[in-house]
């Protein structure tokens, strides 16, 4: 590990006021990459003791999830085990017991991909060195992106946790340097890697301060991860959904994807496909269709492709009862 | 970097480079060596420890970070005069064979508790909102944060069942 500096910040314009530092929270991804040297920074800013591990009801009755707030205590909230279940699922599929007490939602959120070739610093990326090209695209792919992906960079976002957010329709809450607070729908958060090293909106400076959760929407959701092993391993696909039945047709639809995707993946024209539709396998087969209809495997994850469609189609059986 | 880590009740003035980890801060400086190193890259759970009451892996953290924080290692559970609950039990059922995981199973193990007992639901519980059983299923999912290379999964299973059932 190189050296650095090393601050405690005592108040939010610590960070804000420091654009040159590395934000480490939990640091159990940070410390990780680096101790392998795939991230070197000179300062390290420690957020670890801000006041923002609270978690609170909004005015219009939503949720807001302080960014130090851990994955643990994020999963066993009472109010998000009951009114966003996908969200308390999508933790506890992720990581093992230990990384969750120390991992927090903004970490979470801004974790790094676990492509093999961005973790060997002897090897060509254009994430963690741009321009020096991508051993991915002809090399090991099998845990890479499918939908989202560019010429640069096929790697694909590791978080469970964002997956259920997306589908939820988070809200990214964002101090800047000025102390002015700005939202930015989770939607919006992560960028196509065109520059593969900038993967979110954020500017330097920046601390998230908190996610926001809409209002509990109605409906059935679950989150649905297929994966190598039964536990502590990254999905090959997963789904957060969310379907309200009413009156034998579809009329609300929230779908979003993990495993697939250069970012947490929601595509809106696979949720209109559903809208006004009878739940039935071949209705659920279209929604598949118009999800991979970009979709540009490579040989190692061209699996993905029928998987993310079967895992689709099982989830919206699931959470509509269709039985064929 | 001075910090102050408060060890199994006892304070440490530890004055390292900020790259320590709590994990090398532990075994290298302040000669606890019961807390072992496997991979430390937060993949195998021979480094757990409590910090505050929450097991963590402490190769994923720097010692510097901790400052005044309550750290809780094997050597704190018990001694060989006076062994907790689950190291009696480890011992009756055999939960081992190298030994080398040993340290961070059971503290894993023993803060593991703690959250079952809190009522927290694991990915295979069956409801989120219900209290679970503290199925052998339950017990895999919630120490799966912790590989054996002997495998002696099924003793361990056994070792902390029977640790809960006296608790309970």
């Amino acid at each position: 590990m190189k050296q650095f500096d090393y601050i405690r910040a005592g108040a939010n314009s610590d960070v804000t006021g420091t654009p040159d530092a590395t934000i480490i929270a939990g640091g159990t991804n940070l410390l990780d990459l680096m101790k392998l040297e795939v991230m070197t920074p000179d300062r390290l800013v420690d957020i670890s003791r801000l006041d923002l591990k609270q978690i609170t009801p909004t005015r219009d009755g939503g949720l807001r999830i302080g960014a130090l707030v851990t994955n643990s205590d994020l999963a066993a909230d009472m109010t998000v085990r009951s009114d966003y279940a996908a969200l308390s699922s999508a933790l506890l599929a992720g990581a093992s017991g230990q990384l969750r007490n120390k991992a927090t939602t903004g970490g979470n959120l801004l974790q790094r991909t676990r492509c093999y070739y961005f973790y060997d610093t002897d090897q060509p990326c254009n994430k963690r060195d741009p321009g020096s090209g991508c051993s991915a695209m002809e090399g090991a792919n099998r845990l890479h992106a499918i939908l989202g992906v560019t010429d640069k960079c096929i790697a694909s976002h590791p978080s469970d946790m964002a997956v259920a957010m997306q589908m939820l329709g988070a809200e990214v809450e964002i101090e800047a340097a000025d102390g002015v607070t700005r939202t930015v729908p989770l939607s919006d958060f992560y960028l196509i890697p065109t520059d593969p090293a900038v993967e979110t909106v954020l500017q330097p400076g920046e601390l998230i301060t908190a996610v926001i959760l809409p209002a509990p929407a109605e409906g059935r959701q679950t989150y649905r991860k297929v994966r190598d092993r039964a536990s502590y391993a990254f999905a090959m696909v997963s789904v957060a959904a969310r379907i309200k039945v009413t009156d034998g047709k579809i009329t609300q639809a929230a779908i979003a994807c993990g495993g697939i995707g250069s970012m947490p993946w929601r595509d809106p024209a696979v949720e209109e496909a559903l809208i006004g539709q009878e739940p039935a396998r071949e209705v659920f087969g279209k929604a598949a269709d118009i999800l991979l209809a970009e979709a540009a495997p490579k040989e190692g994850n061209a699996f993905k492709v029928p998987l993310a469609r079967r895992t689709l189609i099982a989830t919206l059986k699931e959470l509509t009862g269709v039985q064929q | 970097m001075k910090t102050t880590l408060t060890v199994n009740g006892e304070d440490y003035s530890l004055d390292a480079d900020t790259r320590t980890s709590l994990l090398d801060a532990l075994r290298n400086h302040l000669n606890l060596t019961g807390t072992k190193k496997g991979c430390d890259h937060g993949q195998c759970g021979a480094c757990t420890v409590m910090v505050n009451g929450r097991r963590i892996n402490s190769c994923l953290t720097l010692a510097c970070m901790h400052d005044s924080d309550e750290i809780t290692t094997i050597e704190g559970l018990g001694d060989e005069r006076n062994l907790s609950d689950m190291q009696q039990n480890f011992v009756k059922h055999d939960g081992f064979q190298c030994g080398y995981c040993t340290p961070g199973q059971i503290c894993s193990a023993t803060a593991m508790l703690e959250e079952f007992k809190a009522g927290w639901p694991s990915n295979v519980s069956g409801s989120l909102t219900a209290s679970p059983e503290l199925t052998d299923d339950e017990i895999s999912e919630r120490m799966s944060g912790n590989i054996c290379r002997c495998a002696a999964y099924p003793n361990i299973v056994d070792a902390i069942r029977e640790t809960a059932k006296g608790q309970s």
